[in-house]
């Protein structure tokens, strides 16, 4: 984008002097385009190329030979039982971290509620959103794990043995427990809004009009909210389905989801077979398309009348 | 007794007293405005009708039964808002039968008395389209015919031209008037446009810091106003601070200057009044050499051309007034002619100063 | 406030609380004794060697992100404001990409179309993994100064300073960057959080940052993480509190949720 201005300037001295924006627009944009071209080389290089690797790399053998061998082995044992324990992890958390958070956020912005506790919830959502990764492993180990503050305070004080429960927080279900911890803030920083949205003339009509208040949800307030509630649960399910670190950091590696999967053949020294890592890449891909078909129809009947 | 009645309804938001004794009573099939500037108190007396906000003290009875205690929802009260206020996520016919579907009436119950109503606010052909596919008119058509569909003991109608264009806000309002008369159904109105309020309305009741400063029919309100705001309010007024200096011809005293009211007849000598002069009955002429009876002379200061009508500003003696006359008339008095101002001094009306305080309208028994 | 709504924030409340409290209580264990209270841990941290290193490894990496994230964006969101808004769709579009591809199939991308090429790349971190940070960082960038130059008027701004007879770059860095300087930083302040927190690619393509160094310390040695964990949470805690600072005005609406998980 170097001397476009210069170029410009020098050139609208051209008959159209009468327009300056016109000749210099016309002049210009070969140079504008050229301005733009660090950003899509970055992009090309850094994200077109690696994600096209991956799924090239996906269906090629050893050899580079094309083959469909590795994408089929996702389909046997442990490969499969890992996409079903990403995928339920996910659905769970997405729907009750969605569910939970709707009830939050409206707690925080209904009627009667001061403002104060609405910003500091928006406040410490948006840390606790951003809290992710070992530190949160961390603090739900210290909570939660078999000597953690909590399980011991049930213990000690309430005679309750959380592990001999069969609870472990590096579990399916402590897994779960703990990705809430991001789960429910980003479920409330992104329902926020539509909820502000959700007019108190909407409210006083319908019990105006003899509704009572489950009525008003159930015919109103619900169907208004949908469109933002479904895209927030899938923002919620792609976002459980990515996470890595909190996962391996919990169990140390041991709970059989994708990523984990994935990062053993990096980390771990199965290096023999890249391809099928980046076949199990491939597959988490199928698994987020996958989910927005489902997910686009419903939108779209969801949302049929702001259309 | 009549069958809407507010008795002595009083509503504090902390220290400020929204409402502060309000007392209305309305027969069936009436159609009374709330008038009154933002913050007089006229929304929060609407909203206490409606349910949807508890008075501190007072009863509200509708058809003899007190429902001041009612939650909105058992109230039978139709209500238009402001705006906005359809379901957005429903087609107009879908927002219209709400209110019998809640009630449990079957899809065939439902039809025909949605369609009929959808028809008589002239929407027959838009009864699929959602809100946002409406115009802002359309809109509140729908929300009246929603109101209008549970047949409603009263309507409630909350400024609901506020948000339209002027155009539309004059066609709309008359429609309102028109079914209210069609179907006889008693409607509470809250507005701040005066012209609004006394185009369409029975009865008028002006509001002012949480208390009913005047109530009447458009026309008492508009011949008659019992008090500085009302005058003030309602329409526009030419004010003159004077004291009467004999009560037994009627002649008060302005700014030096005496003139002859009427209405000044039979009060006390000294007594401090304001004389109220609608514009349309001050007379203008170009000034002879001496000073007409009861006239001011003065210098025309603006011309604005209203369409038929040109308001014109004089000045004079300290005095400013305000006059509207037909445009041909007007041309013949440019910026800066001398002109005399003629007092009617039938047509003038009085109000005496001060006046005793909000709540007790000063009523003038000279206007009767 | 009705009762449901006080139940419902104190659950929040709590579930966002007793984890700290949790940690903060372990952070304060004495290591020899396992009891309560002492503060060595936090002087185990603060005396520890790799703890300095690789926090400023990582610290260095987010300002690197930072710097060459703007000089992409800031001139290409300049330019579709001012000349070429057909290209906006597609700009967002591949800025919001890696807000959908997972970081670990990103990264398994990156080491194969990577492999190979120059070790002053490849095998260091300022080179591959700032690189690969850099689209991480893509949807905040975008999201922040999309917004930020929205809010000012390019086309007028441009204008007024062409007249008045500034070149580009003039025009560029004396009148337009101070006018979305909110929007940019709100940015930085969360390309800051996502760096300090990343561990998927810094640990499949094995660099010692210091998200790394916590979960090294974290297998071995448990009080100390505590202290540790609390620390890094402070860090998130003020990136964020800036980003609030900042974005007061407008650009980090809606771009507060970043994620290193």
């Amino acid at each position: 984008m170097a001397d476009e201005g210069r170029v410009g300037i020098s050139t609208d001295a051209a008959p159209q002097a009468l327009r300056p924006d016109i000749a210099s627009g016309r002049r210009r944009l070969p140079l504008a385009w050229l301005g733009t071209v660090p950003f899509f080389a970055y992009a090309i290089a850094f994200l077109f190329v690696p994600a096209g690797a991956v799924l090239l790399g996906a269906f090629q053998d050893k050899n580079d030979n094309p083959t469909l061998a590795n994408v089929r082995l996702l389909f046997n044992h442990p490969y499969i039982d890992a996409y079903k324990t990403s995928f339920e992890i996910s659905i769970v958390t997405a729907l009750i971290g969605g569910i939970v958070g709707l009830f939050i956020a409206y707690a925080a912005i209904r009627e009667g509620t001061p403002a104060w506790v609405r910003s500091i919830l928006t406040t410490f959502s948006g840390v606790a959103a951003n809290f992710g990764g070992i530190p949160l492993a961390f603090a739900f180990i210290a909570s939660l794990g078999p000597l953690g503050i909590v399980t011991v305070f049930l213990k000690n004080q309430l005679h309750f043995d959380l592990y001999g429960q069969n609870f472990a927080i590096y579990s399916k279900l402590g897994v779960e427990i703990t990705y809430m911890y991001f789960q429910l803030p980003l479920m409330i920083l992104v329902i926020a809004p539509a909820i502000d949205g959700l007019r108190k003339e909407w409210r006083e009509a319908a019990s105006n009009l003899g509704a009572k208040q489950w009525q008003f949800w159930r015919y109103v307030g619900l169907p208004v909210l949908m469109p933002s509630i479904l895209g927030a649960m899938i923002l919620l399910f792609g976002n459980a389905f990515a996470a890595y670190a909190t996962a391996y950091s919990l169990s140390s590696g041991s709970v059989n989801i994708v990523p984990i999967l994935i990062g053993a053949y990096y980390s771990g020294n199965v290096l023999d077979n890249p391809h099928l890592a980046q076949a199990m890449a491939f597959g988490m891909f199928a698994v987020l398309a996958l989910m927005m078909l489902i997910y686009i129809p419903l939108q779209r009947r969801a949302a049929r009348w702001a259309k | 007794m009549g069958y809407l009645e507010l008795q002595n309804l009083h509503r504090d938001f902390g220290t400020v007293k929204a409402l502060n004794g309000i007392n209305i009573s309305l027969g069936e099939g009436e159609f009374l405005s709330l008038l009154g500037p933002s913050g007089c108190g006229k929304t929060t007396a609407l909203r206490l009708v409606a349910g949807f906000d508890r008075p501190n003290q007072g009863r509200i009875i509708v058809d003899g039964k007190d429902v001041t205690a009612v939650a909105p929802n058992k109230r039978d009260m139709g209500m238009v808002f402001q705006a906005y206020s359809l379901f957005p996520n429903m087609t107009a016919r879908q927002n219209v039968e709400f209110g019998l579907k809640i009630r449990g009436k079957s899809k065939g119950d439902r039809a025909k008395p949605v369609d009929e109503l959808l028809e008589l606010v002239g929407l027959s052909h838009a009864v699929d389209r959602y809100p946002h596919q409406l115009s802002g008119g359309m809109q509140q058509r729908v929300a009246l015919a929603r109101a209008l569909a549970i047949q409603p003991r009263v309507l409630l109608l909350d400024e609901p031209l506020s948000a339209l264009d002027a155009k539309v806000r004059v066609q709309l309002r008359e429609e309102i008037r028109r079914i209210q008369l069609e179907l006889g159904i008693t409607t509470l109105y809250v507005t701040h446009d005066q012209e609004e309020a006394l185009a369409v309305s029975d009865h008028v009741a002006v509001m002012y810091g949480g208390v009913i400063e005047q109530m009447g029919t458009p026309s008492e309100m508009y011949t008659a106003p019992a008090t500085p705001f009302v005058a003030e309010f309602i329409g526009t007024m030419n004010r003159l601070d004077a004291t009467v200096v004999d009560g037994g011809t009627g002649e008060v005293e302005h700014a030096g200057m005496r003139l002859r009211v009427d209405a000044a007849q039979g009060r006390r000598n000294g007594e401090r009044v304001l004389v109220l002069i609608r514009p349309e009955s001050l007379e203008l002429e170009a000034a002879t050499n001496g000073g007409a009876p009861n006239s001011f002379v003065g210098e025309v200061l603006t011309q604005t051309f209203l369409g038929p009508v040109t308001r014109v500003k004089v000045t004079g003696s300290g005095t400013n007034l305000i006059a509207d006359m037909s445009t041909a008339r007007a041309a013949a008095l440019p910026v800066g002619a001398r002109v005399s101002a003629k007092i009617p001094s039938e047509g003038a009306k009085l109000i005496s100063l001060p006046d005793d305080g909000p709540g007790l309208p000063v009523l003038d028994p000279d206007d009767h | 406030m009705t009762l449901s709504a006080v139940i419902w924030l104190l659950l929040g409340a709590a579930y966002f609380i007793i984890p700290l409290f949790a940690t903060l209580l372990i952070s304060l264990k004495s290591t020899q004794t396992g009891k309560c209270c002492t503060a060595h841990n936090y002087g185990w941290v603060l005396h520890n060697g790799d703890f300095w290193h690789t926090l400023r490894l990582s610290a260095l990496l987010a300002v690197e992100t930072i710097v060459i994230s703007l000089a992409l964006f800031v001139p290409t969101i300049y330019l579709i404001h001012l000349k070429l808004p057909r290209l906006r769709p597609v700009i967002a579009f591949l800025a919001l990409v890696p807000f959908i591809v997972p970081p670990i199939v990103m990264v398994v991308g990156l080491l194969r179309t990577f492999k190979g090429t120059p070790d002053w790349f490849y095998q260091k971190p300022y080179g591959f993994l700032a690189a690969s940070y850099v689209i991480l960082a893509f949807p905040y960038m975008f999201f922040s100064l999309d917004a930020g130059f929205r809010s000012i008027d390019v086309h007028t701004l441009t204008e007024a300073s062409q007249s008045l007879g500034a070149k580009w770059p003039t025009t560029l860095f004396r009148v337009i960057l101070p006018n979305i300087r909110s929007a940019a930083l709100a940015a930085s302040f969360l390309t800051l959080a996502i760096v300090m927190g990343e561990f998927t690619i810094a640990n499949l393509a094995a660099f010692h940052t210091f998200p790394i160094f916590i979960q090294f310390v974290s297998e071995s040695q448990g009080f100390p993480a505590g202290a540790l964990t609390l620390m890094s949470f402070g860090i998130t805690w003020a990136a964020m509190l800036s980003l609030l600072l900042v974005g007061r005005k407008r650009g980090a609406r809606g771009a507060v949720i970043a994620g290193a998980r």
